[in-house]
């Protein structure tokens, strides 16, 4: 079992090795987020593992994970809102033009 | 085999620090150093410091990411984000290979730590875990001084506000569609993070936790409500928030001078009184922590719009 | 039997996870790899997370192992949504 458990460890840094590929590469901004999202959720996945393999206490870290992955992608979306503050569900996704963003989320 | 997870590891958290250097574009590197302290997090818990995993997940994957991100958003508004030079700033280079070189000679240079073996003195400490037993009891004054630092960051930080904004919410004007996804997330996530911030503080006596780990947990989620519109921003004229602010560091300087007076000194604890007093220095620390954690990185108070 | 389960839940698992790394490498738009990215690490996890549960020793590590993915969940569907919303905008911008 340990040995199983180690090697899934490592498969699964492998593949979030995959993911930092996509965070390299881009090319949107929206691209790498996601990127890191699925990172967050390895890590999470990294940390199960250790937790059956070294101790328990592990599963506290893997929360505070998930929670805090949670929160860095709130901040995301937010940054990229037009006034920083904003919901990209507030606006319909239609082209509008730029400058005007900060009034429309306002009203919207 | 667990040789090679390790050199994995190890080979991703070199191979993400270098490409956060290495790569153009700030919202990259922003990425790669997100993704460099959950790396850390991990490899923290291969060594098997839970504690220290525990705030490099919480700090650096969490809020420097988020205070990251917001950087970014405000330099792009500000149009200035796509002027970062792409060229590496040499002088800033061979500072940082300096710092680098120093602390690699210094691990080397160091002698071995002949620390006091701790497991003899635990039992005095009150507590279970040896690492709050060093931040709360035997070091306690340097946890004390780190949480008067913190608070004198924050007043830093509101030290850039413009006078006619001082009575202004802190931070943007935050807003979200009611009922939305994300508003909804605001008033799911609190819960459960209230629930186990308490817990890491309250675990943290014996297991792994502990007032820093519990208040970043609270700090996050009350920033996820703040951000999906559910809770007011702060202002800074509202005395709760400044009580709240002052309480823990408070409340451990009063423990402190209590041991002055009635025990052996200042920051002293009597073993029979050292697990309750321990416990209750730490909620309130846990409380300034969280609320200064959230101010600082809600930031200034805003003038409404018009930095952009 | 519990061992057992555990290779194959946590295999399965893997399998997940090299899944949506491999779509979030190859599919040509962002869409795209945003559903591969979601499929793969929520069901992922939940694998990984049942796998473990067989060699728990308390009910309590097993709660919290479901907790955890609960969170996960939550979180991952929250913000792929908003995600993908902002990806919207980003890609109509001028």
């Amino acid at each position: 079992m340990t040995l199983w458990l180690h090697t899934l460890a490592i498969a699964l840094l492998v593949s979030l090795g995959g993911a930092l590929w996509r965070v390299w590469r881009g090319p949107s901004q929206a691209d790498r987020m996601m990127a890191a999202q699925l990172i967050g959720t390895g890590g999470v996945a990294v940390l199960m593992v250790l937790a059956a393999l070294q101790d328990w206490a592990l599963l506290v870290v893997a929360f505070a994970l998930a929670t805090l992955a949670a929160l860095a992608a709130v901040g995301f979306v937010k940054s990229e809102s037009p006034d920083g503050a904003g919901d990209p569900e507030e606006a319909p996704p239609v082209k509008k033009m730029r400058g005007t963003g900060q009034d429309r989320a306002q009203n919207g | 085999m667990s040789l090679v997870l390790d050199m994995a590891l190890c080979a991703l958290i070199l191979g993400v620090g270098l490409a956060t250097v290495a790569g153009h574009g700030v919202f990259r590197a922003v990425i790669f150093f997100i993704t460099y302290g959950l790396l850390l997090a991990i490899g923290w818990a291969r060594l098997g410091a839970y504690d220290v995993a525990l705030a490099e997940a919480a700090i650096s994957a969490g809020l420097t990411g988020v205070l990251l991100l917001a950087a970014h958003g405000r330099l792009r508004r500000l149009r200035a984000a796509e002027e970062a030079p792409l060229r590496p700033n040499l002088p800033a280079a061979l500072v940082a290979t300096g710092i680098a070189l120093a602390l690699g000679w210094a691990w080397f240079a160091l002698p071995d730590p002949t620390a006091p073996d701790l497991t003899a003195a635990l039992p005095q400490s009150g507590v279970g875990n040896p690492v709050t037993a060093v931040l709360l009891n035997f070091r306690a004054w340097d946890t004390l001084l780190e949480a008067i630092i913190l608070l004198a960051a924050l007043i830093g930080l509101w030290m850039l506000a413009r006078d006619r904004a001082w009575d202004n919410p802190l931070g943007l004007r935050y807003h979200a569609r009611a009922g939305g996804v994300m508003a909804s997330f605001g008033r799911v996530l609190p819960p459960i993070g209230l629930i186990f911030g308490i817990y890491l503080v309250w675990a943290g006596a014996e297991m792994t936790g502990g007032a820093f780990q519990g208040g970043t947990v609270l700090a996050a989620v009350c920033l996820v409500s703040i951000m999906a519109d559910v809770l007011p921003a702060p202002r800074i004229a509202q005395p709760a928030w400044r009580l709240a602010l002052v309480f823990g560091p408070g409340v451990f300087l009063l423990s402190g001078v209590a041991g002055a007076v009635f025990a052996q000194g200042f920051l002293a604890l009597p073993p029979e009184l050292a697990k309750p007093a321990i416990v209750t220095i730490e909620a309130a620390l846990t409380l300034s922590i969280a609320v200064t954690l959230v101010l600082l990185v809600i930031g200034p108070p805003d003038e409404g719009g018009q930095d952009a | 039997m519990a061992d057992i389960a555990t290779y194959v839940l946590t295999g399965l698992g893997l399998v997940f996870f090299i899944a949506g790394t491999v779509g979030l490498i190859r599919f040509p738009d962002q869409f795209s790899r945003l559903h591969a990215l979601t499929k793969g690490d929520n069901l992922g996890l939940g694998f990984i997370a049942l796998g473990v549960a067989f060699q728990t020793e308390t009910w309590a590590q097993v709660a919290m192992l479901l907790l955890i993915w609960g969170l996960a969940l939550l979180a991952a569907g929250t913000v792929s949504q908003l995600v993908a919303r902002a990806a919207v905008s980003e890609s109509q911008k001028p």
